[in-house]
């Protein structure tokens, strides 16, 4: 038996998965935003950034999270998009 | 003039129908003038939690529709005095009645009494728009479950597009030890998550199932934990301060071991 587990340490407690979870769907859920409507800002997006780079379409990943703004950190949807760059197109550099 | 609250949850099987027969016999054991409205048409419970199954003659369709009186449909308690049901029709469906006509029955009703407590169908369709119609105030319950939590979440953002702010939140079947362990959320995550404000906690409590065999709501029974949850709730609807009480299941040894080791604080 796993002596830290024992103890009660909370680092893989299912409470801390649950909350995770929770966060997330929520954030979706208040955003009204669908996982269709998310595929298709991420099919505009890869219009718009194919004309000036060559991305990695299959790994690229576009999804809602949260951050603070403002004075009173007010937690607000945040639009996330990690697009890998494969190769740069030449007009990129004009 | 007495308020209505509506007990609604969007997830079913929470415990609304349990907290609305809890929270109503505990305000009328304080001498309030209390009746529990069921509006879960075609899923009648609240009379059976309540005991009082064997005494309905007329329901609320009947009432809406003209076919009795207010007065003749409302089924008095039978262990205290100044607690009513207004029972819900078993063979009718949600579309039986409409919002204007739950706001006028409502309106009607806090008249009377100083409390009307409307327990909630489960979902967001017709039977909730029901049950909300007439409501001043919406008390929230919810498990400590990923699902119960995000449909309470949804309910609070319905219930604030329809005007009704503020709701208040009961968390139901809170397991100490489970918490303690980390495998349930606490309060604080859910509160955090939901953010609105907390009105209490009800522990998991086996003498719920004993209580809801017997039909006689936990209040009466002065060893039930969550009896005793939801008589400080009631409290705190009238306006008394009353902290949360102790859910400390296990204590002493290990506490004091994990100390020792520094795990905890
Ligand atoms: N604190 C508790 N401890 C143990 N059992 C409980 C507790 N609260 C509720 N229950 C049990 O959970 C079940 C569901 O409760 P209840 O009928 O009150 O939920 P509900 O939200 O009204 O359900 P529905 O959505 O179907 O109307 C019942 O069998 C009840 O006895
Ligand atoms: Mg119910």
């Amino acid at each position: 038996m796993d002596i830290m587990k024992f103890f009660g340490r909370e680092d893989s407690s299912s409470k801390e998965v649950a909350k995770e979870r929770l966060r997330l769907l929520l954030v979706h859920d208040r955003a009204n935003v669908s996982p269709r409507f998310l595929e298709m800002i991420k099919g505009e997006l890869i219009k718009v950034i194919s004309d000036y780079m060559e991305i990695e379409e299959n790994e690229m990943d576009v999804k809602l999270t949260k951050t603070k703004l403002g004075k009173r950190n007010t937690p607000v949807p945040a639009l996330i998009a990690n697009i890998p760059i494969k190769r740069m197109k030449h007009i990129a550099r004009v | 003039m007495g308020e209505v609250i509506v007990i609604t949850s969007g997830k079913g099987g929470v415990g609304k129908t349990t907290t609305t027969a809890n929270i109503g016999t505990a305000l009328a054991l304080a001498g309030k003038k209390v009746v529990l409205v069921d509006t879960d048409i075609g899923l009648r419970n609240l009379d059976v939690v309540m005991g009082l199954e064997n005494r309905i003659v007329y329901d609320l369709v009947d009432v809406v529709e003209g076919i009795c009186r207010l007065k003749q449909a409302l089924i008095r308690d039978k262990r205290i005095e100044g607690l009513y049901l207004l029972p819900a029709a078993q063979t009718k469906d949600k579309t039986a009645v409409s919002p204007e006509q739950m706001k006028g029955l409502c309106e009607t009703l806090k008249e009377e009494f100083d409390y009307v407590l409307v327990d909630c169908p489960a979902g967001i369709e017709q039977g909730f728009k029901n049950a909300i119609a007439g409501a001043d105030k919406a008390f929230i319950v919810t498990t400590p479950e990923v699902a119960a939590v995000r449909d309470a979440d949804r309910i609070i953002g319905l219930l604030e597009a329809t005007e009704l702010y503020e709701p208040k939140l009961i968390i139901n079947r809170i397991r100490a030890d489970m918490v303690k362990r980390g495998d349930m959320m606490d309060i604080d995550d859910m509160i955090d998550i939901l953010a609105i404000e907390l009105l209490g906690v009800v522990p998991e409590d086996e003498k719920i199932v004993i209580s809801t065999n017997k039909g006689e709501p936990a209040v009466y029974d002065p060893n039930s934990k969550a009896g005793q949850a939801y008589k400080n709730i009631a409290r705190r609807i009238e306006g008394e301060e009353v902290p949360l009480m102790s859910l400390e299941v296990e204590s002493g040894f290990m506490e004091k071991l994990k100390r020792f080791f520094g795990l905890r604080k």
